[in-house]
């Protein structure tokens, strides 16, 4: 099962150590990494395979948008399936 | 990989558009509760609903984490009370409403559906004990929801049955006066009422459905607005391509979490009901909608046609996005639940009669609709008679939800709260037509009915 990230915010240093540390802890494999800063704005969207997380999904979709919202951060964690099945037929 | 625009997209549908889920519905059947003891009936009810749905709320929760899209409600639907009722005395049927208003407490859903009655040809006793307390049920529970099918295509139009509703509805009214006559918002009158309908209050178990089925409803008026918007200055065979493609878009998403919910309660997938329905939040309105299309407000000459043009595109669009499509299944028009119909009633471009020949083209009917309380019962059962023509003519589902608020006349506002929103109290053609309704008696089923 695979994961879809996205984290939007003000840029700062640190953001992606931030995000990829979580996963690490929580046996999540990053998978492929896309990002842009645009005037100060950061977006990170980020493929993550969580078929051996440590934690249940839910709990780790939690931790990572508890840890946005210390640092000002929007970040989402949503089954790729979602977007697989609206946008592929 | 995926598409960085594509993913994008779906996040700001939820976030910035309202898309959500708006309903996941568990259908119960309760035949096998039928009992000749009320206490023992209501006992097996009791026990069937808890047992079944009970992991209905966790789950719903876990899809939405899951996948990151709200799911708004939680619901169940049962078999028609009338029929699991049997001959049981009206008090029995009160009793009836409230286990079921316990048993959706207990299991933390916000609406049971299904104290209902099938009456298109003639009442049964059944039917009539139910009808009976319909006022009294809904004024002295929170969660439990009605309808009753007054007729159809195939049966004609039971003016008996009209007749005794416009009297339920005054009377729930009544019963409910503290606040804003708000029974009559859980109470709907139908003609060609779906067995497999999602949404409240009309939603209930079909006698042809299976022992449990889960249907879901979806939502999205903010998403489809935005994408009109994006389209900008084009004809309307682009923008009904536009909204073809989002509704498709939409309905994946209500398809998913529909085969997800089955699979995790281990239950059958119902169907999806592919529908547009407001909520009283900004950007998240059907009229809005139709005034992006160009309406300088809905309720405006050309708004019946520009509503066809949606429904008849949300449709389209919809059918290839699930497996399995039924319920409702077009664009809805409640008043007090939508920001746009609300404003366009305040400002005078919205009437009773517009709102009556846009149901003709597009899903369900007259809903949501406030008028003056002291409306006579005869007005009412008119209002429900032409309503109830258009559905049986037609072939289609049309219902009325009227609610002839006490206390109030027009230019009064009543707030319902939460996702019922705000009514502005409508004016109503006051010319009486009592001698038509007293006659009783059916309309004859129209000659479309003659298939075979």
């Amino acid at each position: 099962m695979k994961a879809v990230i996205t984290v939007t915010g003000r840029d700062s240093v640190g953001i992606i150590s931030l995000v990829s540390t979580e996963c690490a802890a929580s046996n999540a494999n990053i998978l492929e990494i896309s990002q842009t800063v645009l005037s100060e704005y950061f977006a990170m969207i980020m493929l993550v395979d969580v078929e051996n997380l440590k934690i249940p999904f839910i709990e780790f979709a939690d931790r990572l948008t508890e840890l946005g919202r210390a640092r000002n951060l929007d970040i989402h964690v949503m089954h790729e399936d979602i977007f697989n099945s609206m946008h592929r037929i | 990989m995926l598409n960085t625009s594509d993913i994008l997209e779906t996040i700001n549908m939820i976030r910035q558009e309202n898309l959500d889920i708006r309903t996941i519905t568990m259908g119960i059947s309760l035949f096998d509760c039928v009992s000749e003891d009320t206490d023992r009936l209501c006992q097996k009810i009791y026990d069937k609903i808890t047992r079944t749905a009970r992991r209905l709320v966790p789950v719903g929760e876990e899809i939405e984490k899951q996948y990151g899209i709200p799911i708004v409600n939680k619901r169940v639907s049962v078999s028609p009370i009338s029929l699991v009722g049997g001959s049981i005395s009206p008090e029995g049927y009160l009793k009836v409403a409230h286990t079921l208003d316990r048993a959706a407490g207990a299991i933390g859903i916000n609406f049971i559906g299904g104290f209902s009655a099938l009456v298109h040809k003639g009442f049964t006793t059944g039917a009539e004990n139910l009808i009976s307390v319909i006022p009294e049920a809904l004024a002295g529970t929170k969660l439990v929801c009605s309808s009753v099918n007054v007729a159809t295509t195939k049966a004609g139009i039971n003016m008996d049955a009209i007749a005794r509703m416009g009297q339920t509805i005054k009377r729930a009214a009544y019963l409910s006066r503290g606040h804003g006559s708000i029974a009559c918002a859980k109470l709907v009158v139908f003609a060609n009422i779906p067995e497999d309908n999602p949404f409240m209050a009309g939603a209930f178990h079909g006698i042809g459905e299976p022992e449990v089925a889960i249907n879901v409803g979806v939502s999205g008026p903010g998403v489809i607005a935005s994408a009109v918007r994006r389209a900008g200055d084009c004809d309307l065979s682009r923008i009904a391509e536009v909204i073809k493609k989002t509704a498709f878009k939409i309905t994946r998403v209500g398809q998913l979490v529909a085969a997800e919910a089955a699979s995790r309660l281990g239950v059958p997938f119902g169907i999806v009901d592919l529908s547009l329905a407001p909520t009283p939040a900004v950007g998240d309105s059907v009229a809005h909608i139709l005034e992006e299309i160009g309406l300088e407000s809905c309720g405006a000459h050309g708004t019946t046609a520009t509503l066809a043009m949606l429904n008849d595109a949300v449709k389209k669009g919809g059918v290839m996005a699930s497996s399995q499509v039924g319920g409702l299944s077009g664009a809805f028009i409640p008043v007090s639940e939508d920001a746009g119909m609300i404003a366009a009633v305040e400002r005078g471009a919205l009437t009773l009669d517009k709102l009556e020949a846009m149901t003709a083209v597009c899903s369900v009917g007259l809903d949501m609709i406030a008028i003056p309380g002291d409306t006579d019962p005869a007005v009412i059962c008119g209002i429900i008679a032409d309503e109830i023509s258009i559905g049986v003519v037609n072939r289609k589902t049309t219902a009325v939800r009227v609610i002839p608020v006490y206390g109030k006349d027009v230019g009064d506002v009543v707030s319902f709260g939460g996702l019922l929103g705000n009514a502005p109290v409508m004016p109503v053609n006051k010319w009486s037509p009592a001698r038509f309704i007293s006659r009783g008696g059916r309309i004859p089923a129209p000659i479309q009915s003659l298939k075979n």
